[in-house]
């Protein structure tokens, strides 16, 4: 293998048998023998003829929807399984966080979880005396760590996890979804480690939903679907693919579903370049004086709401129409959901209906939803002298 | 070689994890804790040794044969101890198996290590037991750890063969628990040896050729009296062979099944 690869990974597929055709029992293994010999054996392809290369030091993204083969790749990379086809090999020691806490017993107290998982990621009882105090700092949990761990909640847990699991001194790391859990905080916390994993020359494999966080510090990705890669290459591209993937994967489902309030619906009608053509439509609206209100979501935040309280919608004959300028917003993935209120600004119909729409480009912000003019950055003249009467007090006429 | 060194480090490390934390987890909770390892055999001890010595007669001819009859119990224990905590092993370690990926044999190695220092713990009662009833002990006692060894192995060639069975087949614990019954009556642990003999010698070597049986059986000869007859003194040594036979055989069986199926463990528990 070329030194400068981290992990090569050749060819690879894996099947599983599904579940309910799994034999358990020496009795269900002996009337399957014979059942077997007619019956097609339903298997499913988790993935299918898998190649790629990580290269050492990258700091490698793994996308794909829920279901698409990540979690297997992930375990094949990390030996849990073995592949059915093909072959991985790794260069270099490798510590997979599959999930944080691997082994943690609610029975045994904080401070023996830690030299428990600490053992699992491969550290000595020496090693962890050594870097305990560390642990439990950065934890912050010193009050906590002779209790047991059942009386922890979850974001302890977690923090105590995570202190433990960023100690590991392998070359190759991979982390699943380690972001999913904690507060901002905590994830605040993530994003240092990746930043400073990034500036190592540590090999980090990464497999999340956060888009963000792979245009943010990924050097590569690979989007993965139905166990097949659609895409390997740069971040932008394979978060743009795996955005429009979903957005038509939620349209489907959206269509099929029944929306809770029929009198209010929106849905792009067009976008261009620079905007996006709203439609919304309301039934009942118009006849109680209530107007129309939307927002626009990212991240699962509202950035920006707009009412329709300055236009009649006795006139709107049902349809109302809105032009939203995409030139104010940064790229990425946004969605949309409407609700009606009354004279009074109170909510009375909403529509579970959320419609998203892409804004391409390059993010130069990182993640920021509004985009801001650059062309308002100025330099402040500096001042030679004072402008003559500018100290002058000026006293209020009584 | 430094990776196998790296990976043989790695071992020893969950090892010594995992049976710190079995024996932590054991007396959890209890107001007497680790003591109990010790008071649990005692008083299960006492109550034996008092129905043998006053109620069942079955031994009477038989020198000390409550204190041999009691560290038959011990043995046995122990081999059951072994063979079913590693059965179970793999299967209740799954959360890890399938988030983490190490040395599966860890796991048997583990279970079993806890089953040895149960044992040891047990031996300390025996001993109390021989010194109450007066036994004396003889240089031949330095035996005792290889006939241990002995049934050691066989029970973690067993274990390594009923785990990977476990896996596949969760019939295999019940099936197991029959077996092993079957086996404990016919292991000599609560009547002793001449018994059989003065009804059936051919039996009583057949008996013997058990590896458990075997075992036990030397281990009273060497440490409590030399009335409990051992199978090179029923035979000659040369039938030695058959028992020891088994218990390679079977360990190599096991490592070697275990060996096969270990990767494939994560999806299919």
């Amino acid at each position: 293998m070329e030194d400068s690869i981290a992990i090569s990974v050749n060819d690879v597929s894996k099947n599983f048998r599904l579940p309910h055709q799994k034999v358990t029992s020496i009795k269900s293994g002996i009337v399957n023998v014979f059942r077997n010999r007619n019956k097609k054996i339903e298997v499913q392809h988790a993935l299918n003829s898998v190649s790629f290369d990580i290269k050492k030091g990258e700091f490698f993204g793994i996308v794909g929807r829920n279901g698409s083969g990540k979690s297997t790749l992930l375990k094949i990379i990390s030996g849990i399984y073995r592949p059915d086809e093909g072959g991985v090999r790794v260069n270099g020691s490798l510590v997979p966080f599959i999930e944080l806490g691997v082994g943690f017993n609610p029975e045994l107290s904080g401070r023996e979880n830690v030299y428990l998982n600490g053992a699992l990621l491969g550290f000595s009882k020496k090693q962890i005396d050594a870097m305990y105090s560390d642990i439990v700092e950065f934890a912050e949990l010193e009050k906590f760590m002779d209790q047991k761990l059942k009386n922890y909640s979850s974001g302890m847990q977690v923090r105590l996890a995570f202190s433990v699991a960023i100690r590991a001194e392998s070359d190759i790391l991979v982390l699943d979804e380690v972001l999913a859990v904690g507060d901002a905080a905590f994830q605040q916390k993530c994003f240092d480690y990746f930043e400073e994993m990034r500036r190592s020359d540590k090999t980090v494999i990464l497999v999340t939903h956060d888009m963000g966080a792979v245009q943010r510090f990924c050097d590569r990705a690979l989007l993965i679907k139905n166990g097949k890669i659609i895409k390997v290459g740069k971040p932008l591209d394979v978060a743009e693919d795996y955005i429009a993937e979903n957005v038509e994967a939620t349209n489907n489902s959206q269509k099929q579903k029944n929306r809770i309030n029929e009198d209010l619906s929106l849905k792009i009608k067009e976008q261009t370049d620079n905007e996006v053509n709203i439609q919304f439509k309301f039934s009942e609206l118009n006849k109680i004086g209530a107007y129309i209100g939307f927002s626009i979501i990212r991240d699962g935040a509202s950035i920006a709401e707009l009412n329709s309280s300055k236009v009649d919608l006795d006139t709107a004959n049902g349809i109302l129409n809105y032009k939203l300028r995409t030139d104010l917003l940064n790229p990425g993935s946004y969605e949309l959901t409407v609700a009606g209120f009354d004279k009074d600004r109170r909510l009375i119909s909403t529509s579970d209906e959320r419609v998203r729409f892409i804004v391409k480009g390059y993010d130069i912000t990182r993640g920021a939803a509004l985009k801001l003019d650059d062309a308002l950055w100025s330099v402040p003249i500096k001042r030679e002298h004072k402008q003559p009467g500018s100290d002058q007090v000026i006293q209020p006429d009584n | 070689m430094h990776n196998f060194k790296a990976k043989y480090r790695y071992s020893l490390i969950l090892f010594r994890e995992l049976v710190i934390t079995d024996f932590k987890i054991r007396y959890q909770g209890s107001a007497l804790g680790y003591l109990w390892s010790l008071l649990r055999p005692l008083f299960l001890f006492s109550i034996l040794y008092f129905i043998f010595v006053h109620f069942l007669r079955i031994g009477a001819g038989v020198e000390y044969w409550p204190v041999a009859m009691l560290l038959g119990m011990v043995l046995w224990g122990f081999f059951s101890e072994v063979t079913s905590n590693g059965m179970n092993a793999v299967v209740s370690r799954g959360d890890l198996i399938r988030k983490i990926n190490f040395p599966k044999y860890v796991i048997i190695l583990a279970s079993s290590a806890s089953a040895l220092i149960n044992l040891m713990l047990n031996f300390i009662i025996i001993a109390i037991f021989m010194w109450v009833s007066g036994v004396d002990l003889h240089v031949a006692a330095l035996m005792v750890p290889v006939y241990v060894f002995e049934i050691f192995i066989f029970g973690i060639g067993l274990a390594f063969l009923l785990s990977v069975l476990q896996v596949y087949f969760r019939d295999t614990s019940y099936i197991w628990e029959i077996v092993s019954q079957a086996l404990f009556y016919g292991s000599a642990v609560i009547y002793p040896v001449s018994v059989v003999i003065g009804e059936n010698p051919f039996l009583a070597k057949l008996l013997l050729l058990n590896p458990v049986a075997q075992s036990i059986q030397d281990i009273r000869h060497v440490l409590v009296s030399d009335v409990n007859l051992t199978l090179t003194q029923l035979t000659n040594s040369w039938w030695m062979l058959v028992p020891l036979g088994i218990v390679i055989v079977v360990f190599i069986f096991g490592a070697w099944l275990f060996k096969k199926h270990s990767s494939r463990f994560a999806e299919n528990i």
